[in-house]
Parts: structure tokens; C-alpha cells; sequence
């Protein structure tokens, strides 16, 4: 039964069909969950004692992050099965990570950047932290690049996989990078092994932000899927038919 | 509400900062849809021409 399941799911046509049902019954509770976490991060949270109202950035700018490490994790995830089982879907689910892996990489950075202006009076330092950050998107740029400049795209599915596995040794670099080194970047305050040292009326609506923004990528990733989809069907009889339709 | 919108002499930082995202969110939405779009439309008017000829 279960596997029978997967088996469709990894047929396009089904595929499309499901999540095209899905995605209102996740855009939805995501808009809830987000307009709920600016609501408590903006006007809720109190004041920070040291950092006054400007830490209220933490609210985008550590889901982002956060972000930026699951995505990539994905992405060389499903790359490894297309590369193992030559599964079309996961082809085409992690091309479509990278474009929004690197769009939250891009706000992990620019927001930090903002932040560190007033904060540490600079915009940007070369610290492990925030050059591992940039590195992270250059990886992403490289594997939207490279898949670009391939025209079989099964091949240039099986080239950015191989990509994205190698960039995976960068993970735990970013991560540990505040423990490894002496970063200007203060240390992690929530996924450490002890009480998060964050109060709850902050650390609610920074969780609230997380699964908005986790539910966020689920749907602009499944929204791109299904364009690559069509894209790569277009000769099948179901996506004329379908396009036929519209 | 003004002390809100002052966020503590903050103001530039944090509505820079909400911006961007809400920039870079709403692009992430518009840019799949618009390609839906587009690729249907060019996918069904090829179809069209198949048949006639």
C-alpha cells in the first residue's frame, strides 16, 4: 500500500496532480503560522535589554539561516537518490531546492549584514561564520549555473548532484563554525544541547517564524517542481491535454 | 503605533531588513506561477499548430 504510493508519487503525472491538490492546504497554514510569528516578533516580544529593537531582525534572519543549511541538505539528499535510483522527481525537486536555497542564503546574508551595521559597527567582517554563509551561496549560484549550462537535463541533473554532494563537507562548517574559530558571530542560543539561553516571549515567535518558513519552502519548491515538470513533459499526451485545457 | 514604526531608533535596520525578505519572498511565489503560465500557454499553442499542419 505505502509503497505503492511512493511508486505513483514518482510517476510526473501523478505527481503534479497530488501536489497541485496539496499546495492550498499548506500555503495556508504557512500565511497563519507567519503572519502569527511577525505579529509576536514585531509587537509581542519585548525590547532585548542590550541590543534594543534591532534584534527583532533575528525573526528572518536566523529561520533563513536555518533555512539555507535544510535546503542544501535536501537538495544533495535528493540528489544522491536521482543519482542512485534515477528518479526523475528528485531530479527535479532538487533543482528546484537550489533556487530557493539560494534565495534564503542570500537573506541569511544581506540581513545579517544589516544587523552587523548597527550592532557591530560593520557590514561585513571575513569571519568563519559569514564566509562559510557566502561560500554556502556560491555552491547554490554553482549548481544553478552548472545545471543551466547543460542541455540534457538528465545529465544535468546527475552533474549538479555530484555538485552538491561534494558541497556538503561545508555544512557542518557553517554550523560549528561559531565553536571552531573565534567568530565576531555570537554562538548558537537555540540548537545547542542545554536550555535554549533565549527567553520563551522571544524564542516563540522565532520558532513560529521557523515553520512558517520550512512550510514556505515546501510549497515554492513544490510550485517549481511542478513547472519543471511540465517543462521536461511537454511531449507526454497528459501535459497537452493539459495545457489543451487551460 | 509611531513607536512601533520607530522600533527604538532602529527603524532603517529592521524595515530594511522585513523588506528584502518580504521582497524576496513574494518572488519566490510569482516567478513559479508566471512560468506555469507561459509554459502551458507556449505548450498548447504548439500543439494547435502540430494538428493543423
Amino acid at each position: 500500500m505505502i509503497s505503492r504510493f511512493f511508486h505513483q508519487l514518482g510517476s510526473p503525472r501523478y505527481f503534479y496532480r497530488f501536489s497541485g491538490s496539496l499546495l492550498p492546504w499548506l500555503a495556508v497554514p504557512c500565511a497563519v503560522l507567519m503572519l502569527a510569528g511577525l505579529y509576536q516578533g514585531l509587537v509581542v516580544a519585548p525590547t532585548d535589554y542590550q541590543q534594543g529593537d534591532s534584534y527583532r531582525i533575528i525573526y528572518i534572519h536566523v529561520p533563513s539561516a536555518w533555512m539555507s543549511l535544510f535546503i542544501y541538505m535536501v537538495m544533495a539528499g535528493a540528489g544522491a537518490i536521482a543519482l542512485i535510483w534515477h528518479m526523475k522527481l528528485a531530479e527535479v525537486i532538487a533543482i528546484s531546492s537550489a533556487h530557493i536555497g539560494a534565495s534564503f542564503t542570500f537573506l541569511a546574508l544581506i540581513t545579517g549584514s544589516i544587523w552587523g551595521k548597527p550592532m557591530w559597527g560593520t557590514w561585513w567582517v571575513w569571519d568563519a561564520r559569514l564566509t562559510s554563509e557566502l561560500i554556502l551561496l556560491f555552491l547554490y549560484l554553482g549548481v544553478i549555473a552548472l545545471y543551466n549550462a547543460i542541455d540534457d537535463k538528465r545529465t544535468a541533473a546527475r552533474a549538479t548532484a555530484i555538485l552538491s554532494i561534494v558541497g556538503v563537507v561545508n555544512i557542518p562548517i557553517i554550523h560549528y563554525s561559531v565553536e571552531w574559530w573565534n567568530t565576531l558571530h555570537q554562538g548558537p542560543t537555540v540548537t545547542k544541547f542545554d536550555a535554549p539561553s533565549i527567553d520563551m516571549s522571544m524564542l516563540i515567535p522565532l520558532l513560529l517564524m521557523a515553520a512558517a518558513f520550512k512550510l514556505y519552502y515546501v510549497v515554492v519548491v513544490l510550485m517549481r517542481a511542478r513547472c519543471e515538470l511540465l517543462e521536461r513533459e511537454r511531449n507526454t499526451q497528459w501535459v497537452n491535454e493539459l495545457a489543451a485545457s487551460k | 503605533m509611531n513607536e512601533f514604526f520607530h522600533m527604538g531608533g532602529y527603524a532603517f535596520y529592521v524595515w530594511t531588513s522585513y523588506a528584502i525578505a518580504l521582497v524576496v519572498l513574494v518572488l519566490n511565489v510569482l516567478v513559479p506561477l508566471r512560468n506555469r503560465r507561459r509554459l502551458l500557454a507556449t505548450i498548447a499553442r504548439r500543439a494547435r499548430r502540430a494538428r493543423r499542419t
